[in-house]
């Protein structure tokens, strides 16, 4: 195709092009220009001739200028790309949901393409009467809607022994933040009726990876969905269809996807993904196990390393997303100095549960270099920490769980950089 | 069906639960009865994991490191492998066979899993090379990093002190940037002219 739009942008390079001449530009800011402006006197081809009908896109995409706007992956961090993982476009997103097509994966053993007729759901183990349900069958059950973050346990995983990825899709982008159509897993253990001795389940994954994890009995029965729906649409064969587990502010290993079998027993099974793999070392060598709820987190999202200040001085919008597994984020906290001083940004739109928030900051940017940072407090009282107050707990070492404060330095040409501070 | 519900879905058969109940625990609930000896797994191995593990399971590229590492947990590099990590041995087993070999997974009898479990302890030398795993001699087998785990604790050792007030104003007196990303200059699509394209 010749028309085929180059990204908007694709490398540094453009980036500091793109800084540079918006600098230069910058001095106009708001001023009159010297002529009239094309895009207003010259008849563009879209004012004169006829768009598509309505039957040439059956399933819509986004317009061919948001091309650059798709999940990315960093090929060095695994051995193949079958096991292994890609990140949200968080710094092209707003709002607080994440569209289907841009929600990170993670595979174990690449993407199951499972034929929904012949998708079962079988509970057994502790239970009155082993069930087997079909698709047919979860539709009959009462659903629910809900909308919550899936944040994998190991977002910001790489950045333990300090910064090395530039931009916060990929050092913030293994989440994704949907509305949830679902059956309550309590209802499902209900219809086969839980033992008294039941107080773990194992939920299975349908994949060649035949994904196991044990959850206690109590957040089984709490707010854990067996979901079907994502923003409205069946899920995406990579996030699950037909079915995949929903459990709310716990690590996104848990909510084992194309979901055929939920084991009920009396103990954890220790299985790899709960012994090698999702457990966090410590100095000492000793690790942390069944390291479930994700705390409070997060990052501006704009400016960012991906995402640079092009206008130059003058009035900034600054906007960011924040999260917490144990509750909601009522408050947000901005620094533009790298923390000596802090102010509180502006939370805009829903305020769920265990889901993404999002906040905003409106500022004069007065040309300046900027450290930027954000503070998220959750609704238990819990204020994200930084990346050094992490580490003198848990050392460098642990993987998963960094929810430390994000810095990124905004150099006066308004270029966005991954950076540590003192 | 149950009494109480919906009355939806039917009762699973013996053999459908036994078709995909294959999970193992640590006590041994799970495990099917069977045999297999090191010399067999070393076979096994060789044929099916070693292009991938290494002849010694010392991982090619970046695939997993199955044994060595030990004593390296409370270094800088840890090397976090069966032998110097995994607590339980009943998950060597659950998992070699539910997903093992990788794109080939559920391919291996009980007995080549009890075999190929046999040789990956004894690449961990933890057995002796005339040793036979089995349903009867499982328990036998000691994780040394059996010890090495402990409940989450960040409600007790992390909850209390990054909870209350948050300085505002006047935090620190001046910072320094310390570390760039930049410099590393690993990321994908935004570095040097000769990255990939993605």
């Amino acid at each position: 195709m010749s028309d085929t739009p180059k990204p908007r942008s694709s490398s540094r390079r453009t980036f500091l092009r793109g800084a540079a001449v918006a600098g230069g530009a910058a001095a106009f800011g708001g001023a009159a220009r010297a002529g009239p402006d094309p895009a207003i006197t010259e008849l563009q081809p879209w004012m004169q001739t006829l768009g598509d009908g309505v039957d040439a896109r059956p399933y819509g995409l986004p317009s061919r200028y948001e091309a650059d706007v798709v999940r990315k992956d960093v090929p060095w961090l695994t051995a193949d790309p079958v096991s292994s993982v890609n990140f949200t476009p968080l710094h092209e997103l707003d709002g607080i949901i994440t569209p289907n097509g841009l929600c990170f994966e993670r595979h174990h053993s690449g993407v199951a393409e499972i034929d929904p007729a012949q998708h079962r759901l079988m509970i057994n183990g502790l239970v009155d009467t082993p069930l087997v349900f079909t698709m047919d069958d979860i539709l009959r059950f009462p659903r629910e809607n809900r909308v919550y973050f899936l944040e994998c346990a190991a977002n910001t995983g790489m950045e333990w022994r300090g910064s090395q990825l530039n931009g916060c899709q990929f050092t913030h982008g293994m989440i994704h933040n949907l509305q949830y159509t679902g059956v309550p897993l309590r209802l499902l253990l209900e219809e086969a009726g839980v033992k008294t001795n039941g107080t773990w389940i194992l939920p299975e994954g349908a994949d060649a990876a035949a994904m196991t994890r044990s959850v206690p009995m109590e957040k089984a029965l709490d707010d854990c969905l067996v979901a079907f729906k994502m923003n409205g649409e069946a899920l995406r064969p990579e996030q699950g269809y037909p079915l995949r587990l929903v459990v709310p502010g716990w690590e996104g290993n848990m909510w084992v996807k194309w979901l055929r079998r939920i084991e009920v027993g009396d103990k954890p099974w220790q299985h790899r993904e709960e012994t090698s793999k999702y457990t966090d070392l410590l100095p000492d060598g000793e690790a942390r196990r069944f390291t479930w709820a994700m705390d409070a987190k997060s990052v501006i999202t704009n400016p960012s390393p991906q995402a640079p200040l092009t206008h130059g001085p003058g009035r900034t919008v600054l906007t960011g997303i924040a999260w917490s597994g144990r509750g909601t984020i009522p408050r947000v906290d901005v620094t533009l100095d790298g923390g000596m001083n802090w102010q509180q940004a502006r939370m805009s739109g829903p305020s769920f549960d265990k889901s993404m928030h999002r906040f905003y900051f409106d500022f004069d940017w007065d040309g300046r270099p900027l450290l930027l940072q954000s503070r998220a407090h959750d609704s238990t009282g819990y204020v994200q920490p930084t990346k050094d107050a992490l580490r003198a707990i848990r050392g460098e070492k642990s993987i998963y769980h960094n929810n430390g404060i994000q810095t990124w330095a905004v150099n006066e040409k308004g270029v966005a950089e991954n950076v540590e501070i003192s | 069906a149950p009494d109480a519900g919906f009355g939806l879905g039917r009762p699973a058969t013996p053999e459908e639960i036994a078709a995909w109940d294959i999970d193992i625990r640590p006590d041994g609930q799970g495990l099917p009865v069977g045999s297999g000896d090191v010399a067999t797994g070393e076979e096994i191995y060789s044929q099916q994991c070693s292009a991938c593990h290494g002849t010694f399971g010392e991982g090619v590229g970046r695939w997993p490191v199955l044994a060595g590492g030990e004593g390296s947990l409370g270094s800088r590099d840890p090397v976090k492998t069966v032998g110097s990590y995994w607590p339980f041995l009943s998950t060597v087993f659950d998992y070699v066979h539910r997903a093992m070999p990788f794109g080939n997974a559920q391919s291996l009898t009980d007995d080549e899993v009890y075999a190929v479990t046999a040789y990956i302890l004894n690449l961990n030398f933890l057995v002796e090379d005339d040793f036979v795993l089995s349903n009867e001699t499982f328990a036998e087998v000691e994780m040394p990093n059996a010890g090495g785990f402990f409940m989450d604790d960040r409600p007790e050792a992390e909850l209390p002190q990054f909870s209350g007030d948050a300085c505002m104003t006047d935090c620190k007196a001046s910072v320094e940037i310390t570390m760039r990303a930049a410099v590393l200059d690993v990321t994908p699509d935004e570095g040097s002219a000769d990255d990939e394209e993605l």
